[in-house]
C-alpha cells in the first residue's frame, strides 16, 4: 500500500511491528522480570503530610524470619544541596535522594521512608509493620495560594526565591518567579473597549497509566548495576540512578522493560535506587512493584495551579493585551513546568502587548512531575475562557474571533520569540470547515464548544544503528523506549529512505550497553528526533550502498545514485539494481553493511496546535456532563502513520476529558489523598465516551527531513477548556474550577437560576 | 548587529534597556560583551562552571540551543533568555 503524499512508506497504515506480542500477552514488562534467587521489597511510607523524623528503629522488623536486609535514607550518599544534569531535566539532589527515601524530614503523605527486601512480598509487608519510625508531625499546606503566604508552613528551611537566576534571600515555599513582558500591557489595558479579567483553579491530576511503576535490581560484587524497569528513558534512567547513587554511569546498565503508560510519569525515577540499594545489602536480586495507592500518593502528578487571566480587545474583536499571573504547585520539591505554561498561555494568539508572571510553589503533595504537555492544559482552560468571554462580549462567534487573532509565521510570542512556520490557522480553519461545526446541534441542556491549545516540542538527543541482512531487511537498533507505536514510526522513516518496505525493517529497543545515549521518549520528541537519526542512518547505508554498486559495476561510487529506491550507473541506464537486489551482492562487495546515526537537532523542532469540538449535555437534575460528540483537529506536521497519530489525538482527548470532568486529587484536612484508588479517581472508560473523531491537518515542519511535528502531547491542551464552552452553551454557567464536577455544575447552574425572575404563569 | 532581549527581572542591570544591540558570533560572546557592558549579567545567566545555569534556555532566532555557550549567533540573530522546559 502507499500514500498519496509522494511517498511510499509515509502516510501508509502498516500493523506496528510489536503488536502480536502485545496482543498475545508475549511481551515482558517489568512485572514479569524474573532471576534466580530473586527476593520482594515493600517500602514504608509517611502517614503524615508533613513531619520531622525524629527516629527509625528497624531492629524489629530485621529479625523477621525471612527479611534480607532493610534500608533507609541513612543508606544513601550524603546528601549534597547541588544541581546534577540528567538529559531533558536538571534536578537538585538533595531533593532527589530525598524524594528516594526520606532523612530528617517527610513532605508528603506517602513519602518513602524504609524498604525491606524478603524472601516473599508478604513477609517483606509483615516487616514494614514492625519498623518503628517516631514522628514529630508538623502542619500541612497542599494548597499554592496558601503556600505562597509568609505565614504558610515552610517545607524547606533554606528554600529562597530565585527571581531569574538572582537569590533574593527570601526564605519562602516560592521557589521561583520570572517574568515576560512585551510591549505596553498596561497602556494597551488602559486603550482597549472591552477587558476581561478571571481567576481558575485546577486540582492535582494524575497520568493515570495502568501499569504500575516497578523494578528490579541485581548489584554485582564486581561492582557492576543491572536494572530492569518500566521507563520513559532508559538513559535518563541511568543519569538519575547514577546522581543519587554515586555510581559512574558506567557501572550502571538499565535494561527498559515494556512499558504500560508513562504519559510523563515514568521520566523520573522512585524504585530503581531503592532497589539497587537493597540488593547490595543481600546480595540478591531484588524487585519492587508500587500498589496503585502508592502510586497516586508517592509518584509525580501534574500540578494543581492558581490562574488569573486578564485580556482586553477593540471593537473589532482584535486582541490588544494579555496579562497571565500562574502559580503551580511544585508538590514537596521544586519544579512544576510553570515555564513550559507560559511559553503556551497565550501562543495561539497575535497580541502585541502582554505579561506573564510564573510561580513555582512548594507544598506538602507528592512532587509534580511532567503529564503530557506539561503546564499547557492548565492555561489554555484559563485563556479560552477568557477569550470566549470577550468572542460573547463583542457578539463575534468564537470561532471567527480566533480566526481574526490567531498567531501565524513570524508572530512573536509574549516571551519574546517568534514563531517559525506553523499551522495554527490551518487548524483553526480545517476546524471551521468541519462537517461537526457546521453540524445542527439540537436539544435540551445540550451545548457546544470548542478551544484550543499549543505545545512546543522538543528534540533533545537520539541515536540509532541499522545493520544491513543479507535478505535486504534492516534490524533497527534504537534506545528511545516505545510507549505510543515509536518503533513503527521510526522504522517507517528508514524504510522510506531506502526504498523498502516497513514490514522489512526489524526495529528493537536495546538497553543502555547496546545503543548511544537517547533522551527520554516525551516531549513528543521520538518520531521527530529518532525518525531523524534512523533517516540519517539510511543515508549512512544509502552511501555504502552506492559504494557497493560502484564496485560491482567497477566504476567510481561518484557514478552511482541513489533515487526512488533504485541505485543507478550515471553513465549506463543498463545497470540499476533496487536495495534488496544490491544488499543480495553485499558478500561479493565487502561484506555487511551497518549504518549509523546520532542526531541533536539545533533547529526546527515545530510545535503544534490543536483544537477541539465537542457537544454535552448536562443532566439538570444531577449537573452529571455527557460527551454526546468530541472531534480533534491537529497538525502532525507529517502523519508518519497516520492511525497511532489518531491514537495520540483520541489519547490525549480521553485524558484532557476525565481532567476536565472528575480526576482529581482530593486531600482531607489532614493533607492525606482520600482517593487513591481507580474505584475513587475516576478516569474516563470507552463506556463513558463516544468514538473520539479525529482531522489530521499537515502543515510539514520545514526542519524535519520529512516534515514531522510531535504530536502525542499537545491533544490534551484544550479538553477541559472546550468541555467548559459547550458546557456554557447548554445551560449558561461558565466554569472556571476543574474539575467540573456535577456537584459543582449543579452548584452553578442553581446560582443561575436564583438570580433569574421566575417566569409569570 | 545581534540584538539581545532582555528578561523583564533582569533590566535593573541593563538601566531597563529591553533590546540591546551587541557583537558576538557565539552565545558565550553575546554574554561576555553584555557583561562588559552590565556587570553581573553573565552571574545571572551562567553558574561557576562556565555553562548556561540549569534553570535558564538560551534561544538563538527562537531556537532553544542545544550547545551552549558555544551556539552560533547570527548578524541579525535575537538572542533570548527564557526559562528552562521540559516535556512528557
Amino acid at each position: 500500500m502507499s500514500s498519496d503524499n509522494g511517498y511510499k512508506v509515509i502516510g501508509t497504515r502498516p500493523i506496528r511491528h510489536d503488536g502480536v506480542d502485545k496482543v498475545t500477552g508475549r511481551a515482558v514488562y517489568g512485572g514479569d522480570t524474573h532471576l534466580p534467587g530473586l527476593l520482594y521489597g515493600q517500602v514504608l511510607r509517611s502517614p503524615h503530610a508533613h513531619a520531622h523524623i525524629r527516629s527509625i528503629d528497624v531492629s524489629k522488623a530485621a529479625a523477621l524470619a525471612g527479611v534480607r536486609a532493610i534500608v533507609t535514607g541513612a543508606d544513601l550518599p550524603p546528601a549534597e544541596d547541588r544541581i546534577v544534569d540528567l538529559g531533558e531535566e536538571t534536578a537538585n539532589l538533595k531533593y532527589m535522594r530525598d524524594n528516594m527515601l526520606a532523612t530528617d524530614r517527610v513532605l508528603y503523605k506517602g513519602h518513602p521512608v524504609a524498604a525491606v527486601a524478603a524472601t516473599s512480598a508478604h513477609i517483606a509487608e509483615e516487616a514494614l509493620a514492625l519498623i518503628e519510625v517516631d514522628y514529630e508531625v508538623r502542619p500541612a499546606v497542599t494548597e499554592v495560594r496558601a503556600a505562597m503566604r509568609d505565614d504558610a508552613p515552610r517545607l524547606h528551611d533554606n528554600l529562597t526565591t530565585q527571581d531569574f537566576g538572582e537569590d533574593t534571600g527570601k526564605k519562602s515555599n516560592i521557589a521561583s518567579h520570572f517574568q515576560h513582558l512585551l510591549g505596553d500591557p498596561d497602556k494597551a489595558f488602559t486603550e482597549a473597549d472591552i477587558v476581561v479579567e478571571r481567576e481558575f483553579q485546577t486540582a492535582t491530576v494524575h497520568q493515570g497509566y495502568i501499569e504500575p511503576h516497578n523494578a528490579t535490581a541485581m548489584w554485582n560484587s564486581d561492582g557492576q548495576l543491572t536494572v530492569w524497569t518500566s521507563t520513559q528513558g532508559s538513559f535518563s534512567a541511568q543519569s538519575q540512578i547514577s546522581a543519587v547513587l554515586d555510581v559512574p554511569v558506567s557501572k550502571i546498565k538499565v535494561v527498559p522493560q515494556e512499558i504500560g503508560g508513562g504519559f510523563g510519569g515514568k521520566i523520573p525515577i522512585y524504585l530503581e535506587p531503592v532497589a539497587a540499594l537493597l540488593s547490595k545489602k543481600s546480595a540478591h536480586p531484588v524487585k519492587l512493584i508500587m500498589h496503585r495507592a502508592d502510586v497516586f500518593e508517592s509518584t509525580g502528578p501534574t500540578p494543581g495551579s492558581y490562574i488569573k487571566i486578564k485580556m482586553g480587545a477593540n471593537k473589532e474583536g482584535k486582541i490588544t493585551a494579555a496579562e497571565a499571573y500562574i502559580a503551580f504547585e511544585a508538590g514537596a520539591y521544586p519544579g512544576a513546568p510553570v515555564g513550559a505554561a507560559a511559553m503556551c498561555v497565550f501562543s495561539c494568539y497575535d497580541i502585541a502587548n502582554g505579561r506573564i508572571d510564573g510561580y513555582d510553589v512548594v507544598c506538602n503533595k507528592p512532587r509534580s512531575f511532567a503529564y503530557r504537555a506539561p503546564g499547557s492544559t492548565q492555561v489554555a482552560f484559563a485563556t479560552e475562557h477568557v477569550v470566549d468571554e470577550l468572542a460573547a462580549e463583542l457578539g463575534i462567534d468564537p470561532l471567527e474571533f480566533r480566526l481574526k487573532n490567531n498567531a501565524t509565521t513570524g508572530t512573536r510570542r509574549i516571551d519574546g520569540v517568534v514563531f517559525p512556520k506553523m499551522g495554527c490557522r490551518e487548524v483553526l480553519e480545517a476546524t471551521r470547515d468541519s462537517e461537526h461545526w457546521k453540524s445542527e446541534l439540537k436539544g435540551a441542556n445540550r451545548g457546544r464548544g470548542i478551544a484550543m491549545g499549543y505545545w512546543f516540542n522538543v528534540g533533545l538527543k537520539s541515536a540509532v544503528t541499522a545493520s544491513v541482512n543479507k535478505d535486504g531487511t534492516v534490524n533497527l537498533v534504537e534506545g528511545s523506549t516505545d510507549i505510543g507505536g515509536t518503533r513503527t514510526s521510526i522504522a517507517m522513516q528508514l524504510a522510506e529512505a531506502l526504498g523498502i518496505a516497513a514490514e522489512d525493517v526489524n526495529p528493537q529497543v536495546v538497553d543502555t550497553s547496546s545503543i548511544g545515549y537517547t533522551d527520554v521518549t516525551g516531549g513528543s520528541r521520538v518520531t521527530y528526533a529518532t525518525g531523524w537519526a534512523a533517516y540519517e542512518a539510511a543515508q549512512d547505508i544509502a552511501r555504502q550502498c552506492c559504494e557497493r554498486a560502484a564496485m560491482l559495476w567497477e566504476t567510481e561510487a561518484d557514478q552511482v545514485e541513489f533515487k526512488n529506491g533504485l541505485f543507478s550507473h550515471k553513465g549506463d541506464a543498463s545497470k540499476s539494481l533496487n536495495f534488496k537486489e544490491l544488499i543480495g551482492k553485499i558478500d561479493e562487495t565487502g561484506g555487511s553493511i551497518v549504518g549509523r546515526a546520532s542526531v541533536h537537532p539545533e533547529s526546527g523542532v515545530g510545535g503544534s496546535f490543536a483544537t477541539n469540538i465537542v457537544d454535552v449535555e448536562v443532566d439538570p437534575e444531577t449537573g452529571k456532563v455527557k460527551i454526546l460528540r468530541f472531534t480533534v483537529v491537529q497538525d502532525a506536521g507529517r502523519a508518519i502513520h497516520p492511525a497511532y497519530v489518531e491514537g495520540q489525538l483520541q489519547g490525549g482527548a480521553v485524558q484532557g476529558i476525565g481532567w476536565a470532568l472528575n480526576e482529581e486529587y482530593f486531600y482531607n484536612d489532614q493533607g492525606a489523598m482520600a482517593n487513591s484508588s481507580y474505584l475513587d479517581y475516576r478516569i474516563p472508560t470507552s463506556l463513558d465516551l463516544p468514538m473520539i473523531e479525529t482531522i489530521i491537518v499537515e502543515v510539514p515542519n520545514p526542519g524535519h527531513p520529512y516534515g514531522v511535528r510531535g504530536v502525542g502531547e499537545v491533544p490534551i491542551a484544550p479538553p477541559p477548556a472546550a468541555i467548559a464552552a459547550a458546557i456554557a452553551d447548554a445551560v449558561g454557567v461558565r466554569l472556571r474550577e476543574l474539575p467540573m464536577r456535577p456537584d459543582r455544575v449543579l452548584a452553578a447552574t442553581h446560582a443561575l437560576q436564583s438570580q433569574q425572575p421566575i417566569a409569570a404563569g | 548587529m545581534p540584538v539581545a532581549w532582555i528578561p523583564p527581572l533582569m533590566q535593573k542591570l541593563t538601566h531597563g534597556q529591553w533590546q540591546i544591540e551587541i557583537e558576538g558570533e557565539t552565545v558565550r560572546q553575546v554574554i561576555e560583551n553584555l557583561e562588559a557592558r552590565f556587570p553581573g549579567f553573565k552571574k545571572r545567566i551562567c553558574n561557576d562552571e562556565e555553562r548556561i545555569k540549569p534553570e535558564i534556555a538560551v534561544a538563538v532566532d527562537g531556537e532553544v540551543v542545544t550547545t551552549g555557550l558555544r551556539a552560533k549567533v547570527g548578524k541579525e540573530s535575537e538572542v533570548h533568555f527564557l526559562p528552562a522546559l521540559a516535556g512528557g
